[in-house]
């Protein structure tokens, strides 16, 4: 009773909610492999197994999935990757120069959170069909076009996080290395950038899992060539439309569209949760 | 200190990027985008000053992030509220002589029984040019600016056929059907000096007809007339109107001020519509943070107790929900929440027959829920992370002077955690004030409202409801659609006004 009291109940609280979140899992990965592929028989979990779902997601020209998997790991890695190169450069910037208009700039950057760029994507939709005009690769259904709005929504967030990781560096340190010759570039690259690693590592992993999960800007902006879609796009059109008959392939769909995301949680924990808490702590 | 190498690929990227500034200048130029025009003026003059030199140190960081942020960020919300102002649709884009040319263009129909012309298609300087043999072997060529006239110097082949022009290149093939298909088949050249003759097109690039105009329009008095009735250029609606009220389409963009705005507010049939969808935007996004910050903080302080074994484990698997994009998981819950098959019914329930997408308020009821098993593991992270950060002292000092648990709890530890969350509870509630995916995915706005004029659904929130207009229905309307997406600009900037505000406050309390 008494460690019931302590700890018992504590556990017997966390098991529930074990079952609660994992049991959805555990059935869409059931329904994946249910050879019958519709929502009906897939009630009692794991009593067909067969890879049909999976066979059938991978020969649908109509629906190309991997074409759609292929894009949206490009289209994350990259964005990622540059949001975190542009982001840095920013936060490097306000973190270590004082310059005219530098706390316009970073009061600016609060100000631009207050609005969402998702609310614009009817302008952003005008906006690229105008580019489109005179760089048809920037324009609509362009993967590098979305990318580039992506990149330009991702900054505001960014650069304020990390300037205050920025901000934690001591300055004596770039200063001794300016003293004996190092460029502002080398002290950005040799100095800085290895010493805030672990933070560089969060941005790019939420800018990850954000665009991997990005539905609205995608499906405005990419238009309606399949081949171009993007993996939520592509599954947002199994679930619209006639999800009865879709269900097997969405699940087989979702099982491999998340599996990435999950491997990653579960290797980069540390990271993740201890980014979103510095984050929360730091303001 | 700085290497030589470095300088080549600098000077390098800078050539590159004044090349494409160039064309994208004379393409912007030639299409009359002004605006597109200065902005890329404006960005390559900052560009090559910044780079070029040693000085502006701070802005050689700052240039490329800060381009893209005016461009895709800042310029977007401005370009909304602008937007909100016009008509802009699907059909009113552009000027009204864009409007005029298009109507002409699609009024045309081919001269009866005239003659098929075969064609080849010439280039000179950029410029195209046809060169047409008609069916007694008469020999053609003109430009969109000079009418047919006749040439008996061309090259023919062994048909008879006209295939190549002194001081003309023939396009090959490859071109036809290629890089220019579209320049082609938009192409048209004047069959004599009379407009009303009609003019030589294309749609295949091998042959040509001639085409006769049926609508006319006279430029004085600011009218088409097709096939007897005369549409008259309406300047506040943007369309050519006909005496019974018809609109020829496309029309083009006008300004029409607030009219969006106070259609919103005074069309009955849009206003209750908006008022509800208002109504429960603002309710959803309070119960999806107040529910799931509850549940994860609750979870955080069961399950942060040191003598509690497997606590990682126990943090790592409940992560997994989060981990998932919120589109697969919706997905996952709408199969599981269909009515005659679905697990939720036919197992849980044993058999019920409840709607649970399909009824106002269980779908509404579904949405909360679903989206509570999405969120509160992030919450669950948050609040581990806050109660971790207070210090253990001042809870010691509290207990020694003799404070129960609930007290420690009540006035030590959750003034903490506010302070600490506050600012991401306020996030949370702009995101899901615009949680587009998971409505979009779970029950696309629906079931519908009966009687709306416009498509909305019981369970539409304000995003959702706006991208309909937007994209969904038979007709795009960009201004209206646009003119919600300031409201909800000013909602979610007010709310992020009032969160800072009220963060600040907290601090000064502890």
């Amino acid at each position: 009773m008494r460690w019931f009291k302590a700890t018992g109940w504590r556990h017997l609280y966390g098991i529930a909610l074990l079952a609660v979140a994992i049991f959805p899992i555990l059935f869409i990965l059931s329904a994946s492999l249910n050879p019958t592929g519709t929502v009906s028989d897939t009630n009692s979990l794991f009593s067909n197994i067969s890879l049909n779902n999976y066979r059938d997601l991978f020969n649908d020209p109509q629906n190309p999935f991997l074409d759609w998997f292929i894009n949206t790991q490009v289209l994350a890695v990259c964005t990622a990757v540059i949001t975190v190169f542009l982001g840095a450069m920013a936060a490097y910037a306000f973190s270590r120069y004082r310059f005219r208009g530098r706390d316009a700039g970073l009061t600016g950057l609060l100000l631009v959170q207050m609005f969402p760029q998702l609310l614009a994507y009817i302008a952003l939709f005008l906006l690229l069909s105008a580019i489109g005009q005179v760089f048809p690769a920037l324009g609509l259904g362009s993967r590098l076009g979305l990318m580039l709005v992506y990149l330009g929504g991702a900054l505001g967030v960014n650069t304020w996080l990390l300037k205050g990781f920025f901000d934690t560096v001591p300055r004596d340190l770039d200063e001794s290395a300016y003293i004996d010759g190092a460029s502002h570039a080398q002290i950005f690259f040799r100095i800085m950038l290895p010493l805030v690693t672990p933070i560089l590592v969060v941005v790019g992993l939420l800018s990850y899992v954000f665009t991997i999960g990005e539905l609205v800007l995608a499906r405005v902006l990419l238009g309606d060539d399949v081949e171009k879609q993007t993996l939520a796009v592509g599954l947002f059109g199994f679930i619209s439309e006639q999800f009865s008959q879709n269900w097997g392939v969405f699940a087989a769909g979702a099982i491999l569209g998340a599996l990435p995301l999950v491997i990653l949680f579960q290797f980069l924990q540390r990271y993740i949760v201890g980014g979103l808490l510095a984050g929360s702590v730091k303001g | 200190m700085r290497s030589s190498s470095g300088l080549v690929v600098r000077y390098a990227l800078l050539a590159l990027v004044n090349a494409l500034a160039v064309y994208a200048l004379m393409a912007l130029g030639d299409l009359g985008m002004w605006k597109g025009f200065t902005a890329v003026l404006v960005a390559t003059v900052a560009i090559d000053a910044v780079y070029a030199s040693g000085r502006f140190v701070p802005m050689k960081y700052l240039l490329p992030g800060l381009i893209l942020l005016l461009v895709y960020q800042v310029y977007v919300v401005f370009y909304t509220g602008a937007v909100a102002l016009t008509n802009s649709s699907e059909f009113n884009q552009g000027t009204q002589e864009r409007a005029v040319n298009v109507i002409l263009a699609q009024n045309e129909r081919r001269v009866e029984d005239s003659p098929q012309y075969r064609l080849t298609v010439l280039d000179k300087d950029g410029e195209l040019a046809f060169l047409v043999t008609d069916p007694e072997g008469e020999v053609f060529v003109g430009t969109a600016d000079e009418p047919l006239e006749e040439v008996d110097d061309a090259t023919l082949d062994d048909s008879g056929k006209a295939v190549a022009l002194d001081g003309y290149t023939t396009l090959p093939y490859a071109d036809l059907i290629g890089a220019r298909a579209r320049e082609i088949t938009a192409y048209r050249v004047p069959f004599s000096e009379d407009a009303g003759d009609g003019s030589l097109k294309t749609q295949d690039a091998t042959n040509a007809y001639v085409y006769e105009p049926t609508a006319v329009y006279d430029e004085a008095a600011g009218t088409i007339t097709r096939d007897g009735v005369v549409y008259t250029a309406d300047e506040d609606t943007g369309y050519f109107v006909g005496p019974d009220g018809a609109e020829l389409t496309p029309g083009w963009k006008v300004n029409v001020g607030l009219a969006n705005f106070t259609r919103i507010l005074t069309n009955d049939d849009i206003r209750g519509p908006f008022a509800k969808i208002l109504v429960w935007t603002i309710v959803f996004a309070f119960l999806a943070v107040a529910l799931s910050f509850a549940l994860g903080l609750f979870t955080a302080i069961a399950l942060n107790d040191p003598r509690m074994r497997f606590r990682r484990l126990y943090r790592s698997l409940l992560l997994m929900p989060y981990a998932i994009p919120a589109i697969i998981s919706a997905g996952v819950f709408k199969g599981m929440l269909n009515t005659q098959f679905g697990f939720v019914n036919e197992v849980l329930l044993l058999g019920a027959d409840l709607d649970w997408l399909g009824d106002p308020w269980l779908a509404k009821v579904s949405l909360v829920l679903v989206n509570l098993w999405l969120g509160y593991p992030y919450m669950f992270l948050v609040a581990t992370g806050a109660l971790q950060a207070i210090p253990s002292d001042v809870v010691e000092a509290a207990t020694v002077d003799g404070a129960g648990p609930w007290n420690v709890f009540r006035h030590i530890k959750m003034p903490y955690i506010l302070v600490a969350t506050a600012p991401l509870l306020i996030a949370s509630f702009a995101f899901n004030f615009n949680n587009y995916t998971l409505v979009a995915a779970l029950t696309n706005g629906g079931p519908p409202m009966t009687g709306a004029e416009v498509s909305a659904g019981h369970t539409d929130i304000l995003i959702t409801f706006v991208y309909e207009l937007a994209f969904g229905g038979e007709q795009a309307l960009y201004g209206f659609a646009s003119a919600i997406s300031i409201l909800i600009f000013l909602f979610v900037g007010v709310i992020s006004v009032i969160g800072f505000r009220q963060t600040k406050r907290f601090e000064e309390m502890s």
